[in-house]
């Protein structure tokens, strides 16, 4: 019982102890002191070996532009497609599209985009059958020095994720009422739908879309294989650093990882100054009373934005499943050649020790984050607590804080330790991340459950324990799964924790998967790119599968 | 008077307003009906009784139970039993299954317990049907179900919070005859909480009215 009362201060110690550690394990060599290389005075000889790096000016800027740009765009196309085609059958069709993409790993995305976009790509490929070119085009469209690339490559992967949320958020805000009210006021549907719900839906979004500006601005896997090289966008830069057989070189990636610390909070806070901005001209918008109500462009604009966004992933895996059969496949024809499994054959048997560490590492990472959930939930029920709105923002925190900032400070504090390199320290560092995505998937339905069930459980005379057990678990046998699918899939996509923590030593599907990005195997990254998408899949397919058999003979649980 | 379900002196308070005040008894076999419009505090009453009170509300006097205070007790050792307007049969459970859920741990052995349960079901006239998925019953048996899941637990007391109301007026009566005999075979006082006239008629019994 007092254990369970705990629940609450034992989850956030494990999500945010090592946040807290992390950050001061960086802090601390940024100025100088890392006792491990003789560093014993604190001195600011890191922060200007930084600012003395000649591409710092140009780093920062990618980092800033891309993060901003990705998350702009797709907040706005988010926006736009709910505003323009929410409640219609045209938005249940997108929404069934683009919800299962959420779970593909933004690697493997990225590396789909790339096989699309690139000079030899299938976009150029069909553009050839066309024109007649018999050469790829001379162009630097992957990696470009501008960041286009890696802007669309989150654009794709965060809009699915922001959709999701505000489909989440939507229906207790009863849209459908106020859009109706709206129309039969004279407003065309975007608009009345930007004036009436969209003011009361970015409070309950506004989370997740600081997590994407956060995510965008520092994220690393992605911009390894479409953001540029010289200079990379800083989190880059700082890996190499952290990675650098020249150990002096970590203080000043140490650095670096603060400043991009610095760098997210000033773009949040740009951002907020941004909202107020917004806010006023809205409020402006609204009340001068404008119907719109031609809006037929910006709808189809939407939609086709939202639907190419979904078909890029899409033929994006194509394209990774094209290559990874693929025999010889010259330019510009369309297929390959001839097909062949030698890839498969060959890549295969090396993917198995990694996929069995990815497995590992997400079943217990996750089976832990939901067992501290589970018990969080169940806290919250028994003793009557009420989670604060601050509750929220610490559940939030592991995903606004740059991974870059906190995990080579962790990895420092580990390799002190003497556990770096470790199954145990990478599943530690997973549980961090895998934790808020389970208890946001779970608490929903957790809190939803008729607790009637659970007075009738009682007045039968079950303890709090069978009720659990007995009625509450297996009722809410769907939504577990879910979280678990969920957990399993932010697992498996994660590549700086396992990286650092792992020392190079602990090998995933996606750590090695991104360790191809700087090379040109294409068949071998289609194959490794494949198997870890696979490993996302999986878990979801079987949340959906067992609830359905167990449950086959229950109507009432069909749709819960 | 020490026999069935007294209620001394119960107040229940929400920053510190008085939602509902009482002072009652009711007798083996007897049905006190408890009316009032909604928001008068019925099912918090009946939340207090069962000993699901949120704990944002204040609640002082005592709840007995054939002499014994129970009003300390966790729902689950009170011993009585509840039927709401939704029959809440759990619904990843067959229908012999939640009977199974009802019936005390005491009677041991599988086939004994398959055998009550088996004769429960006859009782309601639903033999046959322990395999059944509930949600494919019709209200009225699902509402016998969830009244014979409640009394296979063996309760010293059974509390209505409108069980009636959702269904329609022909298969009303026989479920409302059919829970208020039981009730009077087992001896089992009743409260019964309902906004409706003829529930209150046919109980048979004192009506007491709440003020919203």
């Amino acid at each position: 019982m007092s254990l369970l009362r705990r629940a609450p201060a034992l989850t956030l110690l494990v999500m945010l102890g090592p946040v807290c550690a992390g950050l001061a394990g960086t802090v601390l060599p940024a100025f100088g002191i890392m006792p491990a290389l003789g560093g014993i005075e604190p001195g600011l000889t890191p922060v200007s070996e930084l600012a003395a790096w000649p591409g710092l000016p140009r780093a920062v800027a990618l980092s800033v532009g891309t993060g901003l740009g990705a998350t702009l765009l797709a907040l706005a196309l988010t926006t736009l497609i709910c505003a323009g085609w929410q409640g219609t059958r045209a938005f249940r069709w997108l929404e069934r599209v683009l919800s299962p993409l959420l779970s593909v790993p933004h690697a493997a995305a990225a590396f789909g985009l790339a096989f699309l976009i690139a000079p030899s790509g299938w976009i150029a490929r069909a553009l050839a059958q066309l024109l007649g070119w018999e050469r790829p085009p001379d162009l630097l469209i992957l990696q470009d020095p501008w960041g286009l690339s890696l802007i669309a490559g989150l654009l794709v992967k965060e809009l699915p994720f922001l959709l999701l949320m505000t489909l989440a958020a939507l229906p207790a805000l009863r849209p459908g009422q106020s859009l109706a009210t709206a129309r039969s006021l004279g407003y065309g549907r975007s608009a009345g739908w930007l004036k009436t719900v969209f003011p009361r839906l970015y409070p309950q979004i506004r989370l997740p879309v600081y997590a994407v500006l956060a995510f965008s601005m520092s994220v690393v896997d992605v911009a390894l294989i479409l953001g540029p090289n010289t200079p990379p966008t800083l989190a880059v830069q700082v890996l190499r650093w952290m990675n650098d057989p020249d150990l002096a070189l970590r203080m000043r990636g140490a650095a670096g990882a603060i400043l991009q610390l610095l760098l997210t909070l000033g773009a949040l806070g740009l951002w907020r100054l941004g909202e107020a901005v917004v806010a006023r001209l809205g409020r402006a918008w609204i009340e001068a009373g404008g119907r719109a109500q031609r809006d037929a462009p910006l709808r189809a604009l939407s939609f086709g934005a939202g639907a190419l966004s979904a078909l890029a992933i899409i033929l994006g895996l194509a394209a990774l499943g094209a290559w990874s059969v693929a025999g010889f496949w010259g330019f510009p024809a369309m297929l390959p050649d001839a097909i062949t499994a030698t890839s498969w054959m060959k890549q295969g048997p090396q993917l198995l020790s990694p996929a069995g560490d990815t497995a590992l590492i997400a079943l217990v990472a996750t089976g832990v984050a939901l067992a501290l959930v589970l018990a969080c939930l169940e806290a919250e029920h028994r003793f009557g607590l009420r989670p604060s709105a601050r509750a929220l923002w610490l559940l939030y925190l592991p995903l606004i804080v740059p991974q870059i900032a906190f995990l080579p400070g962790l990895q420092i504090l580990a390799l002190v330790a003497g556990v770096d390199g470790t199954i145990t320290a990478v599943i530690a560092a997973h549980v961090i991340f895998v934790l808020p995505y389970v208890f946001l998937s779970l608490a929903d339905p957790y809190r939803g459950w008729d607790v009637r069930h659970a007075t009738v459980g009682h007045a039968l005379g079950a303890g709090p324990a069978r009720v659990f057990w007995r009625l509450r678990l297996p009722m809410l046998l769907r939504p577990v799964l879910t979280a678990v699918a969920v957990g399993c899939a932010v697992s498996v996509g994660q590549f700086l924790p396992t990286l650092l923590l792992g020392g190079g030593r602990v090998q995933t599907l996606t750590t090695e998967a991104v360790a191809l990005a700087s090379g040109g195997a294409r068949r071998v990254i289609g194959v490794t790119a494949l198997a870890q998408t696979a490993s996302a899949f999986l878990p979801f397919a079987l949340a959906l599968l067992i609830p359905a058999l167990v449950w086959r003979n229950r109507k009432g649980l069909r749709h819960g | 008077m020490a026999d069935g379900l007294r209620l001394d002196t119960l107040e229940i308070r929400l920053g510190g307003r008085v939602m509902v005040a009482l002072d009652a008894h009711v007798a083996p076999g007897e049905v006190l009906t408890v009316m009032g419009p909604s928001g008068s505090g019925k099912s918090t009453l009946l939340a207090a009784i069962t000993g699901a009170l949120d704990p944002a509300f204040a609640l002082s006097g005592r709840i007995l139970l054939d002499g014994e205070d129970v009003t300390a007790l966790p729902t689950e050792r009170r011993r009585i039993g509840i039927l709401f307007q939704d029959e809440l049969l759990f619904p990843h459970l067959s229908v012999g299954g939640n009977l199974a859920f009802g019936l005390p741990p005491s009677l041991r052995g599988r086939a004994a317990r398959r055998a009550r349960i088996e004769r429960a079901l006859q009782e309601i006239g639903l033999e046959g049907f322990a395999r059944r998925d509930p949600a494919t019953l019709s209200g009225g048996q699902k509402a016998r179900v969830a009244l014979m899941r409640t009394l296979l637990a063996e309760p010293r007391a059974l509390l209505l919070d409108e069980p009636f109301s959702r269904l329609d007026a022909a298969r009303r009566g026989q479920v409302r005859e059919l829970v208020f005999a039981r009730a009077k075979a087992q001896r089992l006082p009743v409260l019964l909480v309902t906004h409706d006239r003829e529930d209150a008629a046919a109980s048979g019994g004192a009506v007491i009215e709440l003020d919203a």
